[in-house]
């Protein structure tokens, strides 16, 4: 029988969080009893450079490591992953599994006809989220895109995870109950994000709204 | 004098917040465990935690930075009591087996370059008989230069002299560090330990690790209780590189190398049986009636399960000898693991197919052997290779 497991690729720039959502998604998962993987693409880092960043979820012990090759559900936290090749996938959809979503965090499509004749004929499909417009509006900080990104997906990808669970796993995240250091430079990334609220808590409260906002947007 | 010294050492304990000293079987074997969602890194974290570390060195070269990072933080903390940069790999392997020599017991880790930079150190440790243990956090060497998984460095540190565990993942990673300790420090054994771990794969992969309360640690290092006493110049080693009638080119200084060196290999053959207990064997099998099997360690043990499962459905059996201890080399337990089998792959992070050829020179028909599929230079060995691999022998066979 084949195990029911979700893949997932996350493909942003450096500095967006793609990492660290991806370790908040996994927190979450494990939560629910079920199975996750997380691992960041095996590069050096830089701000704005390409960063990708993988989640397996199954009901099963997951040994597969490494990159995901094979996405169900592919998250584009920046568009110019698509309209500047900053991508470690290119093109950013290669490997999508037939019938897999595609998430972009751009306020207007910039998919080109041909790539998204190609999506079409897996029978997948490509979704715009405006999660950095989102962040901003709701969070005070395009600081906050892979919250809100994490929400869309949470609801486009029914099955991935519950919204509750995820939202205890960001409060987790940044009340330091659990620590995850996505890698050197996040723990300046997380003063710099500190900087712009009063407190901590007023952090977590503004994701978790910011989070909600961007589940209700995608389940429009 | 000596054992003033070694006093001074033992008693010099700044303990860590409520931790309570408990025996390696009880830590190991014994204690309750609880699930936790870490990285690779924070796993080694974990174990250096609960292993009374009397001083950790570090040099940072990816991926192994992180968790020498987090070590850091365990010495700001009181886990470990001395921690500080070196100025390279080198200085780190010499100044921690200046340490160890000292009486203490000690921890660093090291990845690719900094494995070759350091390279001289390791016989020199295993020539000292010092339970040094160290990480090894595997990546690409400069053929051509990557950051990225591949575990080359293993070959070029197979006949040190240390004791050489690969972790499958993050789980094998906090286990076998510790068990190095437990190991290394036997009487009878006393040689330093490499736990390696294929990097990033390991290192930077979040999944879950069932571990022990880290209000309990091991039993401080005891140097009295070593073949060799503490920096000593009256005894092997340290006479040896010392007095000259050693260093004469004679009979008397050939015969006493000679008989050291026999020593460190009967030490490690010694380490077998604590292996056995400590880490649950040599090798670990699934499948053991499998007429196809695969042999593979680290990473490459994972990627296996997962190719199993994909011909599993397809009505296909294979099994896997997961090789946990690379020295000593399980060369019996492999002859017996494979005596049904008549397709043996062995699939590897690595350009050498270092594990193929100490495979093939352990059995007697190894043009069983398939030595391969490799990867290497960073790249994923995507499940479906191995398959198609198997699946090609089979079909050449119909």
């Amino acid at each position: 029988m084949k195990q029911v497991n979700i893949d997932i690729r996350m493909a942003g720039l450096g500095g967006q969080g793609v990492v660290t959502a991806a370790h908040i998604l996994g927190t979450a998962v494990v939560h629910t009893g079920k199975y996750a993987v997380v691992n960041p693409f095996f590069g050096a880092e830089k701000r704005l450079a390409p960063t990708e960043s993988y989640v397996r979820i199954s009901d099963e012990p997951i040994y597969d490591r490494g990159e995901v090759m094979y996405p169900d559900v592919i998250a584009v936290f920046a568009p110019q992953v698509i309209t500047a090749g900053k991508s470690h996938s290119i093109p950013f959809y290669s490997g999508l599994r037939n019938g897999g979503l595609v998430v972009v965090n751009s306020e207007e499509p910039v998919i080109n006809d041909k790539d998204m004749a190609e999506i079409d004929k897996m029978g997948a499909r490509a979704v715009y989220v405006p999660a950095t417009k989102l962040a901003v509006d709701f969070a005070g900080t395009d600081l906050a895109t892979n919250m809100t990104m994490l929400g869309a997906l949470c609801g486009l990808a029914p099955g991935l995870v519950d919204l509750d669970s995820l939202l205890t796993a960001v409060e987790e995240r940044f009340s330091g109950k659990s620590k995850i250091v996505a890698s050197g430079t996040t723990a300046a990334l997380d003063d710099a994000i500190k900087s712009k609220f009063d407190r901590a808590a007023a952090l977590v409260e503004k994701n978790l709204v910011a989070i909600r906002e961007a589940f209700r947007y995608a389940n429009r | 004098m000596t054992s003033d010294m070694v006093n001074i050492n033992t008693d010099n304990t700044i303990s860590a917040p409520s931790q309570r000293t408990v025996s390696a079987d009880e830590l190991l074997l014994r204690a309750p465990r609880a699930r936790a969602f870490i990285t690779g890194s924070e796993a080694v974290s974990e174990a250096v935690k609960r292993a009374n570390i009397d001083m950790s060195i570090a040099y940072p070269i990816t991926p192994q930075s992180e968790s020498m990072h987090l070590i850091g933080d365990l010495y700001a903390q009181g886990y470990v009591r001395d921690y500080y940069r070196a100025e390279n790999e080198f200085a780190v392997m010499a100044a921690v087996h200046g340490a160890a020599l000292g009486g203490g017991r000690v921890f660093t880790a090291t990845s690719g370059p900094g494995t070759l930079r350091a390279m001289e150190m390791f016989p020199v440790w295993a020539g000292s008989r010092q339970p040094i243990v160290c990480a090894f956090m595997c990546r690409g060497v400069a053929l051509p230069p990557s950051i990225q998984p591949e575990n080359i460095e293993m070959a070029f540190l197979l006949d040190t002299g240390m004791l050489m565990f690969h972790a499958e993942n993050a789980q094998d990673f906090f286990d076998m560090i510790l068990a190095g300790y437990a190991i290394a420090e036997q009487p009878e054994v006393h040689l330093p330990v490499g736990v390696f771990a294929d990097g990033f794969f390991v290192t930077h992969t979040r999944e879950v690790v069932m571990l022990p309360p880290d209000d309990v640690k091991l039993p401080a290092y005891s140097p009295d209780i070593a073949p060799i006493q503490p920096f000593d110049m009256e005894h092997p080693p340290v006479r040896q590189t010392r007095d000259p009638l050693m260093n004469k080119s004679n009979f008397t200084s050939y015969a006493a190398s000679a008989s050291w060196h026999q020593e460190i290999l009967a030490a490690a053959e010694r380490a077998r049986k604590h292996i056995n207990k400590y880490m649950g064997g040599l090798i670990e099998i699934s499948n053991p009636n499998a007429e196809i099997m695969i042999i593979a360690s680290g990473t490459a043990a994972s990627q296996s399960r997962e190719a199993i499962r994909i011909l599993e459905r397809e009505g296909i059996t294979v099994g896997l000898i997961k090789v946990k201890s690379v020295r000593p080399f399980p060369t019996r337990e492999i002859i017996m693991a494979t005596e049904m089998a008549k397709l043996i792959v062995v699939p590897e992070f690595n350009a050498g197919g270092w594990l193929a050829r100490e495979v093939k020179a352990s059995l007697n028909n190894n043009d069983r052997v398939l030595a391969g599929p490799r990867v290497f230079g960073g790249m994923a060995m995507p499940s479906e290779v191995i398959v198609d691999e198997i699946k090609k022998v089979i079909n050449n066979k119909c």
